[in-house]
């Protein structure tokens, strides 16, 4: 078991503290390739951002890949992040004064992965994303189609063991979103990365092994 | 965190992305350590000139001039005038232990020195040996009048700069030469080159300085003297004696003690004090114009780093999301900051060590306005901690963004 949730409780203080998560119980093998459904305020992205080490819960106990992740330091969590998890956004977040080789190498330069080194390994996955020629490219000569493809170079450049998804073709149309569907597809199946999408597209959720619904704070 | 050249690039790029931004905070940073070290050497500058004036003067001397009383006393009306007399330098010396040298002087005004068809005006100065301690001759050739010229009336003189320009135009070691100093015949032993401008009885460069006894005789003196000059031992502030020298010489020319303007002391201590304060005043002001500038540029460097952090949330954020440690981000924030003080305050130094250059090379005084390697050290010191202290609230706020703030800017 990759990651396993059990009875995660969230609640966001404030003049109205906001008790997103109640009671979350989730497991996911290594290597499946699974959707997380939900309408908008269901807990789909604070769910999405604790199991992303992005943020903290406040009951229950989490474990990725067998380690309890709980209480980390910003240190620690930012290594399981750089070295363990890739992440796709809906809005690509690339760094817009940066190349799409540069946004690229940013995690390996993290690591601490020599320059050279680090921008051949870049230009690897980019050819493997068929970027190749467009590496030295600011993300803003960039199609939609083709900054989400940076994004997943850069999502995939350390090995990790999970790439988490958060709406990934929420910002592109239908065409270009079957082709990155497919991408993460063929991702997943050859090198056997674990991969959790959030998303409220029904097409999407169409195309993963298991969908996992949320509402109102709960798994149904 | 890892430094290799990416990191400087992203600095570099950083600085470079918004460059009138990056300039104009940059250039507070210039203008201040500009204006400090300017200030400095030019204060440096100045003193030094204007000590130039006092040079090879005793700092703790006083001259004494007889004036009209202005006070009646034992039965003797003001306005009374009196005269100092060689026995006043014994009595002086006698009665007041504390004092170094009591040297009496006298003099002639508007004389000619005349060699050959050559003549130069000057001033005849009649002294003692003893003089010299109170205004130090720094002789070109030859030697300073001696107690043997005074004890035995030899007609012998030293001359000053100007005399000796003006009389051997060709240079050349005057002494033994003789020259006629108001129509009597002097053996020049020495010339004097000093060029303070603080010589009693005129300007010591134009000045015949003959043997005081000499001089007595020549003009029917007596024993009367112009002014007596006295030094104090070490350790004795002039000032502290004033008050014992006036009542000295109150009691043997019968004038009130209290009587101040019946004997004019002029206290050189006085007047180097007033130069010292008045110099520690204007390095007073220098420091905190200097500081003060500098300051302002520093909180105008943080200032605007707080704006770039704020605008950059999202980029922090996202370098936070795939494994940025905070250490990472705050040692980058801090970089940019003392990156941008060191290169602007850099500019400061190498500007204003110019500027200096070419007022030095104005007035002429090359060394004494340029500031020392070891202040421009200390400077570059001083910027980096600067930057430091700039980049720290910045940097604490970025170290503070979380990854789900990028998200949430969106």
């Amino acid at each position: 078991m990759l990651i396993e949730l059990k009875d995660i409780n969230k609640t966001y203080e404030g003049a109205q503290p906001l008790h997103v998560l109640k009671g979350v119980n989730l497991g996911v093998e290594q290597g499946e390739f699974v959707s997380i459904m939900g309408a908008s305020g269901s807990g789909k992205s604070t769910l999405l951002n604790i199991i992303g080490i992005l943020d903290n819960y406040d009951s229950g106990e989490y474990r990725f890949d067998g380690s309890l992740i709980k209480g980390l330091s910003e240190s620690k969590a930012a290594e399981y992040r750089n070295r363990k998890i890739g992440f796709i956004f809906q809005s690509f977040n690339l760094i817009a004064f940066k190349t799409a080789v540069e946004n690229v190498e940013l995690p390996l330069f993290y690591q601490g992965v020599p320059r050279r080194r680090r921008h051949e390994l870049a230009m690897e996955y980019l050819e493997k994303l068929g970027l190749r020629d467009w590496s030295h490219h600011y993300p803003n000569e960039l199609s939609g189609g083709q900054k989400q493809r940076v994004a997943i170079a850069r999502a995939l450049i350390t090995h990790p063991q999970l790439i988490l998804a958060d709406e990934p073709t929420g910002a592109l149309d239908s065409k270009t979103s079957a082709e990155v569907m497919a991408l993460l597809r063929e991702i997943n199946r050859n090198e056997g990365m674990t991969m959790i999408i959030v998303t409220h597209d029904p097409k999407v959720n169409a195309q993963t092994d298991r969908s996992i619904h949320i509402s109102d704070g709960m798994i149904v | 965190m890892r430094f290799d050249l990416d990191s400087y690039r992203e600095i570099a790029d950083s600085l470079t992305r918004n460059k009138s931004r990056s300039f104009l905070t940059g250039f507070g940073i210039f203008w201040g350590l500009f204006m400090l070290l300017f200030l400095i050497g030019g204060g440096k500058g100045v003193k030094s000139m204007l000590s130039a004036n006092f040079e090879g003067f005793a700092s703790n001397a006083a001259i004494m001039v007889s004036q009209n009383t202005s006070l009646p006393y034992k039965g003797m009306q003001e306005g009374r005038y009196w005269n100092l007399r060689l026995g006043d330098v014994e009595r002086l010396r006698t009665l007041i232990p504390e004092l170094d040298v009591v040297s009496p002087q006298l003099s002639r005004w508007g004389v000619n020195a005349v060699y050959g068809d050559l003549s130069s005006s000057c001033s005849m100065k009649g002294v003692r040996a003893d003089y010299s301690k109170v205004e130090a001759p720094s002789l070109k050739y030859g030697r300073y009048i001696n107690e043997v010229d005074v004890e035995q009336e030899r007609k012998v003189c030293v001359i000053g700069k100007r005399i000796y320009e003006e009389l051997f135009p060709d240079g050349g070691d005057p002494c033994g030469q003789y020259i006629a100093v108001g129509g009597v015949y002097f053996r020049i032993v020495g010339v004097d080159y000093n060029a303070s401008n603080i010589s009693i009885n005129g300007n010591s460069s134009q000045s015949a300085v003959v043997p005081i006894s000499v001089a007595q005789k020549l003009y029917n003196y007596g024993d009367v003297v112009e002014l007596i000059c006295v030094t104090a031992k070490s350790g004795v502030q002039m000032t502290s004696l004033e008050g014992r020298i006036r009542q000295v010489l109150a009691r043997n020319h019968m004038f009130d003690p209290e009587d101040e303007p019946a004997l004019l002391v002029l206290n050189t201590e006085q007047i180097f004090n007033l130069v010292d304060a008045l110099f520690r005043g204007v390095n007073f002001l220098i420091w905190l114009i200097g500081l003060g500038t500098l300051l302002a540029g520093a909180i105008g460097v943080s200032n605007i780093m707080m704006v770039t952090v704020r605008e950059r949330t999202t980029e922090i954020g996202i370098r936070r999301a795939i494994g940025a440690t905070p250490r990472e981000i705050l040692s980058q924030i801090m970089m940019e900051s003392v990156t941008l003080t060191l290169v602007a305050g850099s500019a400061g130094i190498v500007f204003s060590v110019a500027m200096l250059s070419l007022l030095g090379m104005i007035t002429g005084r090359a060394d004494s306005f340029q500031i020392d390697f070891s202040t421009a050290v200390l400077a570059a010191l001083m910027l980096t901690l600067l930057g430091i202290a700039a980049g720290m609230a910045p940097a604490s706020r970025a170290m503070n963004i979380k990854p789900v703030d990028a998200m949430r800017d969106e």
